[in-house]
């Protein structure tokens, strides 16, 4: 049996990914995190699961526009990576931010719209991370499962629109990961397009 | 096959050729797995790395407001809170200067650039005695004072601060205001050489701020020339700054070079920026939801857990008065 192709690839992207927080966990503990350590940590993980995100949506556009196959072999890794800083940076904003002050926490998810559409967010994800196994795409059936794992799509740009009304002034960051995830779903749009174009001009079997 | 001729190493050490080959493969594989993990794990970093990278600050060397008369030399004053000050380390290196960047960590990183002497205070508007006053001749009109304040910034975290300077009161009495003074207004310098974070319009430079004249009156008003006993550092404001402890920290203009007493309400900076975020009062107030964060708790810089919010962080009984009749739900 052949070895399979770039066995070095997802083991790469799972210690690279994990690295900036094996670095923010060793600044956190050295004290050179600044003086206010949990909002360093809460802005951190939550640009990281963006980052992420974008990049689990990347993988397709990839295929279609390079025809490049082994951003499909991340895709998962990356939806997940995502899923796990975004747990992370949730955890950071309920136990650190809040102490756990359920009242706060359900006030700020009720009331203010920046925490409600980051915390739906978050919500789109898990049934995504749920059902991130081969056994569930077998068992779903594989067009049910890639229904709902479009799903991501919204998630990101719940994300995004997120970051964008967190920020005080000067939005341009949210802004280019809003910019990239936009063109991203651009060449998904484009494709679908051309992809139902070609099925109505195909001749229909008799 | 093999050559008689040349001493054969033994069987035992010639290594298999598919092991040679997996032996090769492991190696670019790995150099492979290094190189990729190290351009996602770098990638992510520099993506975030202003918010990570480590602190430098800008420090004055403090000596020069060692020589000047200070009245409270001698242990607390009536107005000085006994809560630990926040360390030096911290008032300094985690500030919200735009002139200086967005980021808490640019304003100490930015901030050498800003020459705080020269220096000259204009002070005009409806004043009977307007005029232009070089900053060391102003910091002499009145005994400096240390006073150690709590400050609450609108964004919810708080810190406790040992200031120096001298209370506005004394500052505008000296200029004496006509009758027709309702309000007073201050402004920063604006010089983007000096200044590079005003090359961006991220605000409408210069800032401006202000207070009504019986805040400013207000015996906790200060005008603050010093920080723990030394001179203030550029990023905290330096040469001159507001320091009105019962309002948000945003209301303590920075690096000022011009009070105007006005009949007006003076427009403020943050509050024509984002009117609905921002008002004009910026009173303190747990009650009153900043429109994306609850204002009732507050975390002290270097403490873990949140602390409740104090109407008037604290003051009520000094300023509550101020504001009598006033609702300060639409007047916040």
């Amino acid at each position: 049996m052949a070895p399979p192709p770039l066995p070095w690839l997802k083991p790469a992207v799972l210690v690279g990914g994990l690295a900036p927080l094996a670095l923010l966990a060793f600044q956190g503990a050295q004290g050179t995190l600044g003086a206010n350590v949990i909002e360093v940590v809460l802005n951190q993980t939550g640009l990281i699961a963006l980052v992420f995100l974008v990049l689990s949506l990347a993988c397709t556009p990839a295929k279609l526009l390079f025809a490049w196959t082994w951003p499909m072999r991340l895709r998962k890794l990356l939806g997940l990576m995502a899923f796990g800083y975004a747990v992370l940076h949730f955890l950071t904003y309920a136990v650190a931010d809040q102490g756990l002050a359920l009242g706060a926490i359900v006030e700020d998810i009720a009331k203010r719209p920046f925490i409600t559409v980051g915390f739906a967010a978050l919500m789109l994800l898990v049934p995504l991370a749920l059902t991130s196994t081969n056994a569930a795409v077998r068992r779903m059936g594989f067009p049910a499962w890639q229904r709902l794992h479009r799903l991501a799509y919204v998630a990101a740009a719940l994300g995004v629109v997120h970051f964008i009304w967190r920020v005080k002034k000067d939005a341009t960051e949210p802004l280019v990961y809003a910019s990239v995830l936009a063109v991203l779903l651009g060449i998904r749009a484009i494709e679908a397009i051309r992809k139902r174009r070609r099925a109505r001009t195909s001749p229909r079997p008799a | 096959m093999s050559d008689k001729k040349a001493p054969e190493p033994p069987s035992s050490e010639i290594t298999p050729e598919q092991q040679y080959l997996r032996r090769r493969e492991f190696i670019k594989n790995a150099g492979l797995f290094v190189g990729a993990a190290a351009v996602v794990g770098g990638g992510i970093y520099l993506l975030g790395m202003k918010r990570t990278r480590p602190m430098d600050r800008y420090v004055p060397d403090g000596g020069g407001l060692a020589s000047l008369p200070t009245a409270n030399t001698q242990g607390p004053g009536p107005y000085d809170t006994d809560e630990k000050p926040t360390p030096f380390e911290d008032i300094t290196t985690y500030n919200n200067f735009y002139e200086f960047g967005l980021d808490k960590n640019d304003p100490a990183r930015n901030a050498h650039t800003l020459k705080t002497r020269p220096w000259t205070v204009t002070i005009d508007g409806e004043v009977h005695k307007p005029q232009t006053v070089d900053i060391d001749q102003l910091i002499s009109w009145s005994p400096l004072e240390e006073r150690v304040y709590r400050m609450r910034c609108v964004e919810a975290w708080s810190m406790v601060i040992p200031w120096l300077g001298l209370p506005l009161g004394a500052l505008l009495k000296r200029v004496e205001p006509t009758s027709r003074a309702k309000y007073v207004a201050f402004t920063t310098l604006v010089d983007p050489e000096q200044m590079p974070g005003q090359k961006r319009q991220v605000l409408d430079w210069p800032y401006v701020e202000g207070l009504r004249l019986d805040e400013a009156m207000n015996p906790l008003t200060l005008m603050a020339v010093g920080l723990y006993g030394k001179t203030l550092p550029n990023q905290n404001g330096a040469p001159m700054r507001l320091v009105v402890p019962w309002k948000y920290g945003f209301k303590g203009i920075k690096s000022i070079v011009k009070i105007t007493l006005t009949e007006q309400e003076p427009p403020t900076t943050w509050n024509l920026s984002a009117p609905h975020e921002y008002g004009f009062y910026a009173n303190v107030n747990p009650q009153v939801d900043h429109p994306r964060w609850s204002q009732a708790t507050e975390r002290r810089i270097g403490e873990y857990s949140r602390r409740p919010t104090l109407p008037f962080n604290g003051y009520a009984e000094q300023v509550a008065s101020l504001y009598a009749g006033m609702d300060l739900r639409k007047n916040y």
